[in-house]
């Protein structure tokens, strides 16, 4: 098979991070918690490739570090959406019609009316900024889009014929959902997984960027940028290796997304071509 | 048609109550006492019985629920505990500079929007297409506060053409407002746009896979022909539809861009509400955001319908 360009591309690119992000728990150039006041505010250098902050900390260092923190954050909204959301989906198709079904649906409607930054707003004006929250507002947000996806694809399998001999066996639905329908709806999964799963770095940085997210000394893009706004017409470099990294992620992700699409959908790749 | 908007109407009706008890439940409940919380460690025992008082924090959770809810209902938000002012007082100066942002990036948006994506479309494969899907692939990954920012340094700093932030009200003049509020709404508007023209590509590009588009080409009218007599027109229904999406995503996202720009909307007054523990301030402003996303959804929801009766038997 051959693999689309894009998905080889988007995955070398969301690889670049990923890596750096692993390096980063054994080795950094400069350690991002120490202040080295008279290094401070050095455009890129030999010493400092990308420079260093207003407290003389390496600005690569900290990318490397920041990339963890995003990286993690967004996994484990994923992961809450996909292990919450997924059941929730699958329940309702298999109840499909009933109350049960309509409660589920109409309670993910309600999810879907507080965007991600409303229910992190919410979270933290209660529970104060936190990493771990920024982490449950996105987690929250991701649930209703696996349910409705899940839903959407195990309804579609449940009309097939190898489903109804399955339950002429006297499959009872949870092992009719888990055994037969699950694996048939991996592939929707995992497209939006990584699409999800791009949107919780965005998320992430946003909701850091504003205060809501991983706080100081944590780095985090979000906050880099953030810090780095009041200096920006002096240090501009503070702004733009961030904001590049964000970029280049979401982009890979998003390419990632796109050519897993191509090869696991076979529908769809005849309107996008 | 009736009787779909009135089953909407009634789903409108529940979500916004199902909201309203989330909110309270989170802003009220959870945090035990709200008047010790607001008033924070050190409080004096007989300080955070006055708040209370000043509240109405005093009978059950469900007396305060009510009061509240029927208090929105005849406009009445509560009184700021910081601003010590009435919190309707607060939203109605701030919603002008919010609003008016979301509905410019939408606009923005939407006239970018357009043009782009059915160029694409009609030069599926071409350079052209290769190009302005390159393009949008990046403005989607681009975080629209970063946008912000370079707009910023490019545009106030460097070039001095818009001021770097603030805002001089619109009775100061329509034109300086209006000014003010360009380069957050071109920042709010970019990502929407690019997601916006990819959309409105492939839409076309279904639409011409249709048999009526095959009929019209085999008529004898050219690609173009078709596109504009035919596709464009069945092609608007998913776009309409995401649009109408995108003014919540614009809605929230204006409360982000209007920290860069220090224009004193929404988004000023919540976060300002976040760090002074202003729960009253928090309270309403999100229940004001999510009553706007709600009420858009069922706003698209009837405008579909009545575009395209296939979707009032759906419901």
């Amino acid at each position: 098979m051959k693999w689309p360009r894009t998905l080889v591309f988007g995955a070398a690119l969301f690889a670049i991070f990923l890596f750096a992000a692993l390096i980063s728990f054994l080795w950094t150039p400069y350690d991002v918690e120490v202040l080295n006041i008279p290094a401070k505010l050095k455009t890129p250098n030999a010493e400092f490739w990308f420079g260093s902050d207003h407290f003389g900390r390496d600005i690569f260092s900290m990318i490397m570090v920041g990339a963890r923190t995003s990286i993690a954050v967004a996994i484990v909204a994923v992961g809450i959406g996909i292990g919450l959301g997924v059941p929730l989906g699958l329940w309702a198709a298999a109840n499909h019609g009933s109350w049960l079904d309509e409660v589920i649906m109409r309670g993910n409607d309600l999810v879907f009316a507080f965007p991600s930054l409303v229910i992190a707003i919410l979270i933290t004006a209660v529970f104060g900024p936190s990493a771990l929250n920024a982490i449950i507002a996105i987690g929250i947000f991701n649930i209703p889009v696996f349910a409705r996806i899940s839903r959407g694809g195990a309804l579609s399998i449940w009309t097939l014929d190898y489903i109804l001999s399955a339950r002429v066996a006297g499959k009872n639905a949870l092992r009719i959902s888990v055994e037969h329908i699950l694996p048939n709806i991996a592939n929707l999964l995992i497209v939006q997984g990584t699409i999800q799963f791009s949107l919780g770095i965005l998320a992430e940085a946003a909701l850091s960027y504003v205060g809501l997210g991983a706080q100081p000394p944590t780095p985090s893009w979000g906050r880099m940028l953030a810090d780095s706004q009041t200096m920006i017409s002096f240090a501009p470099h503070l702004a733009l290796f961030p904001g590049f990294a964000i970029v280049l992620t979401v982009l890979g992700l998003n390419l990632m997304g796109d050519g897993l699409r191509d090869i696991l959908d076979p529908k769809i790749r005849r309107s996008r071509q | 048609m009736l009787r779909f908007a009135a089953t909407r109407l009634i789903s409108l009706s529940l979500s916004l109550l199902a909201a309203s008890v989330v909110i309270f439940a989170v802003i009220e409940v959870i945090p035990g006492d709200p008047a010790a919380f607001m008033l924070g460690m050190n409080a004096q025992e007989d300080t955070i019985a006055a708040l209370r008082e000043q509240l109405g924090l005093e009978g059950s959770i469900f007396a305060r629920y009510f009061n509240w809810i029927t208090g929105m209902l005849t406009g009445d938000f509560g009184t700021s505990y910081t601003y010590r002012v009435p919190v309707t007082e607060l939203v109605l100066a701030r919603i002008w500079i919010s609003l008016p942002l979301a509905m410019f990036a939408l606009i923005l948006s939407t006239l970018i929007a357009f043009p782009v994506g059915l160029i694409a479309a009609a030069r599926r494969g071409k350079p052209a297409d290769m190009g302005i899907m390159a393009t949008t692939q990046l403005g989607i990954a681009i975080p629209n506060f970063w946008f912000a920012m370079l707009l910023v340094v490019v545009f106030a700093i460097n070039l001095r053409w818009f001021s770097a932030g603030g805002f001089p009200g619109w009775e100061n003049g329509f034109w300086p407002s209006l000014k003010s509020l360009t380069l957050p709404a071109i920042a709010l508007a970019l990502p929407q746009a690019s997601i916006l023209a990819r959309i409105m590509r492939s839409s076309v590009l279904d639409t011409l896979d249709q048999d009526y588009i095959r009929t019209a080409r085999a008529k004898g009218l050219t690609r173009r022909q078709s596109i504009t007599r035919h596709a464009l027109r069945n092609a608007m229904i998913p776009v309409l539809t995401i649009i109408g999406m995108q003014f919540s995503f614009l809605l929230a996202g204006a409360i982000i861009i209007e920290n860069i720009f220090f224009l004193p909307g929404l988004g000023r007054l919540i976060f300002q509400g976040i760090t002074q523990r202003d729960l009253v301030v928090v309270e309403s402003v999100v229940m004001l955001l999510v009553f706007a996303v709600i009420t858009v959804t069922f706003l698209v929801d009837i405008a579909y319908a009545a575009v395209d009766p296939r979707l009032r038997r759906r419901a």
